[in-house]
């Protein structure tokens, strides 16, 4: 290999570009072509010219250090992702499944809770779930959709097999990054997209659009639809507001919102506007201080009470937050087989689940190798990596195992997929994962690829943004699909 | 449209005015010092003394700095953050409400915003500026030409471009009354006359920190006077920088955004702007000068204040007084 790529180590992981034996992957030939041609130079003034319009853009999230705020842009890395045609079928096919069965538990435990009854699930799994809403049971919402924008997070271990690490069925964020890195691509290596059929992710904005009209109260042919943002100061504002000028809809906050007679509307110049779906970017808890936190500013008083009465509908809906739970992930294909009866198409990690007494056992005996993570955290919060932790951070992982078993789950350490990534002149691989963006309205609609996300400290596996993870496009090739 | 986008546009708007104002008012007083031959600590006083005067920030500028000299002045209404009229200050509060609405404003509108943002906290801009500061302020008004004609061009002339009408018009209206009111605090060195050469020089640069230097020797045939270029930056009915013209456009823009004809009012800010509107209609310079021209162009700094007071009231904050 040439130019930029010279010296590229793939290591002992499995690497998206290149084979074991050092060969450039098929569906990589012309892009591995195009890069060494050019040498490093070149390829960091592409960089920063990228960068650049980013920063112009405002694409940014604050960073505080004392009193003064800096904005920074999120690492990009140049070097695409390339997913085959036929590869992305198969996920496409797993994750449709998996959304579906998602969306039938969350109708089941809001309603007969048959899943628990037929003892598929224990019972007391669920009414403990932080994110569980007892208030909630018996509430209908419209066609049933509880998940209407779902991240699904994907992983590929050794082998190269696509693995549910878990789903994000609240508010995920990011997807204003996939789209904003499409464009920084084309603008950057125009002709790139000449030798490759890739097929376009533009349309997102429509189609979530499309999605949340679908859910109006009482089948509103032309419903008001807005979002609904925590305001300038949340870290994810930029994508709240490009998304609201893409759909070419308002963004609010909450005291633009005020409840009467049970609906809701927003204060306009001209009085009264009534709103009828939401497509909120707050937690249930910041929603409605009349139920949830009392103490949230950010949220609307009343919003809650004009929900059940079912005169406006929150994408996603209220208590989604209970199939995020990791013990509830542990159940996913248990679910799947239940609800729809499948066989997955795409398996979860390898997972015990510390509430089951065998699988206790074996995470206590194991837990120098594992990764333990808090069954109701995430964003790479309350989480243990095994091989890389102290003693005493082992010692205090076995003491909250045993004071709570319901609380964790413990996995093996996934060495995840690397991708070439441009760092510092030259390219070196960098673990990475995959969030699609899936989307339940009339049907289910899945932008093509997702934000790869790239954690960018050398040998990290964290690939969250608040720490100090970075991204790249995705490319999904339009080509002839095989079977899956 | 949501009330706090009415607000948020409205103030963007102002900000922009606010920034552009200063940068002209900057660039023409560094030009008018250099024509004067004496260049001693007085004189030099003399000349940045009424700038501070004129926006109002002698005291805050006191309360960071020991004396006045010319590059204490720029510095402080050029990049001094904890002036909150400076116009990195005001770049900057125009940028938080632009990032309040940016699903409102064009795409293009905000690049632009966002650009002369990052320009101003940049290293650059800082050299720029010791290089040549009329060159920075020349280019700084330029940037901000370009985010007006941006706007025009890319935005919808709905409801939320008429904010930004408002938004500007009052403040331009307001800036306008400003300049011309530099003229009181400048005092004529010992010696000069009224009509002198000194004089006339300063009325000059009045003109040109509104822009209107050639526009207003198109129609004065050469003559420079004190009621002549008060008559034109007040009462001129398209200038677009006069009193009468941004209180006519303010005007236009209220009804515009109401729907109620221009003959009537619907709400107190199109009745109160309506008064003042009549009134520069119906006054002549005479009448200016007879009342004195700093006790007139008080008394519409005030009115312009009442109409903004009722104006957020009307749209923006009606729902607060619960």
């Amino acid at each position: 290999m040439q130019g930029i790529f010279q010296q590229y180590d793939t290591g002992p992981f499995f690497d998206e570009m290149f084979g074991s034996d050092g060969q450039v992957r098929p569906h990589y030939v012309q892009l591995l072509q195009k890069f060494e041609e050019l040498d490093s130079g070149e390829f960091d003034r592409k960089r920063v010219l990228a960068e650049k319009s980013y920063l112009n853009q405002g694409i940014t999230f604050t960073v505080y250090s004392g009193d003064e705020g800096t904005e920074r842009i999120m690492p990009f890395d140049l070097i695409p992702r390339i997913i085959p045609g036929d590869e992305w079928a198969c996920i496409e096919r797993g994750l449709t499944q998996r959304l579906l069965a998602l969306n039938l538990f969350l109708r089941d435990i809001y309603h007969e809770q048959k899943i628990l009854t037929d003892g598929i699930i224990p019972a007391e799994l669920i009414r403990s779930a932080r994110h569980f809403r007892p208030e909630l049971v018996g509430v209908d919402i419209p066609h049933d959709i509880y998940i209407h924008i779902c991240g699904t997070d994907l992983i590929r271990g050794a082998d190269g097999r696509y693995l549910v690490l878990e789903d994000n069925g609240r508010c995920p964020s990011g997807v204003s990054y996939l789209l904003e890195n499409r464009q920084a691509m084309k603008r950057v290596f125009p002709q790139l997209f000449n030798r490759y059929a890739v097929r376009p992710v533009g349309r997102y904005p429509q189609e979530l659009l499309a999605s949340l009209r679908h859910v109006a109260p009482h089948g509103n042919p032309d419903p008001t639809v807005v979002v609904l943002s925590p305001g300038i100061y949340n870290s994810a504002y930029f994508e709240h507001s490009f998304l609201a000028r893409a759909m070419g809809i308002e963004i609010v906050v909450g005291h633009d919102l005020v409840i009467e007679n049970s609906r809701v509307f927003m204060k306009t110049t001209k009085g009264l506007k009534k709103v009828d779906v939401i497509y909120r970017r707050i937690d249930d808890d910041f929603l409605d201080p009349k139920v949830f936190r009392k103490d949230s500013v950010l949220g609307v008083p009343g919003i809650v009470g004009a929900y059940r009465a079912g005169n406006v509908t929150l994408a996603n809906a209220l208590g989604t937050g209970v199939a995020d739970d990791k013990a509830v992930y542990y159940y996913v294909p248990a679910m799947i087989k239940y609800y729809l009866g499948e066989e997955p198409v795409l398996p979860n990690v390898e997972t015990y689940l510390s509430a089951v007494e065998d699988d206790r056992k074996f995470i206590l005996a194991h837990l120098p190798e594992l990764v333990v993570k808090a069954a109701n955290e995430s964003g790479g919060y309350g989480m243990m990596i095994g091989p890389h932790a102290s003693k005493a951070e082992i010692a205090k992982f076995r003491d909250a195992i045993n004071a709570d078993p319901r609380g964790y789950i413990a996995q093996p350490v996934v060495q995840l997929s690397r991708s070439p990534c441009f760092v510092d002149g030259r390219v070196e691989g960098r673990h990475i994962d995959l969030r699609p963006y899936i989307l339940s309205g009339e049907k289910t609609t899945i932008i093509p690829g997702g934000l790869t996300r790239v954690a960018m400290r050398k040998g990290s596996l964290v690939v969250n943004s608040s720490q100090g993870g970075g991204s790249k496009d995705t490319w999904v090739l339009d080509e002839r699909e095989g079977a899956c | 449209m949501l009330s706090r986008v009415a607000d948020a546009c409205f103030w963007l708007s102002r900000y922009m005015e606010r920034a552009e104002a200063n940068a002209r008012i900057l660039d023409v007083n560094i030009q008018l010092l250099l024509d004067f031959e004496d260049q001693g600590e007085g004189t030099v006083q003399q000349h940045w003394l009424p700038i501070l005067a004129t926006l109002e920030d002698q005291e805050r500028f006191n309360e960071i700095h020991e004396g006045i000299s010319g590059d204490a002045v720029m510095a402080f209404v050029t990049f001094e953050k904890k002036n909150p009229h400076s116009i990195l200050s005001s770049v900057t509060f125009a940028r938080e409400n632009a990032r309040m609405v940016r699903e409102q404003i064009s795409s293009e509108m905000w690049e632009q915003l966002n650009r002369l943002y990052l320009h101003l906290n940049s290293s650059a801009a800082r050299s720029a500026f010791i290089d040549s500061p009329i060159d920075f302020y020349r280019s700084l008004v330029d940037s901000l030409h370009s985010f007006q004609g941006i706007t025009d061009a890319t935005m919808t002339h709905g409801e939320g471009w008429q904010f930004l009408q408002v938004g500007k018009f009052l403040e331009r209206a307001d800036s306008t009354s400003r300049v011309l009111d530099i003229k009181y605090h400048i005092l004529l060195p010992f010696g000069e006359q009224v009509g002198g050469n000194v004089d006339i020089t300063q009325w000059m640069a009045v003109l040109r920190s509104c822009s209107a230097m050639e526009a207003f020797l198109k129609i004065s045939r050469g003559q420079v006077t004190s009621w002549g270029v008060a008559e034109f930056l007040i009462l001129h009915d398209s200038f677009p920088r006069s009193l009468r013209f941004c209180v006519d456009s303010l005007d236009l823009a209220l009804h515009q955004i109401s729907g109620c004809g221009r003959a009537h009012f619907s709400n107190e800010a199109e009745r109160l702007c309506g008064m003042l509107r009549s009134n520069l209609d119906y006054t002549n310079i005479e009448t200016v000068f007879s009342t004195g021209l700093h006790q007139f162009l008080d008394q519409t700094q005030l009115r312009l204040i009442e109409i903004c007071d009722a104006l957020v009231k009307t749209y923006c904050r009606w729902l607060d007084e619960e």
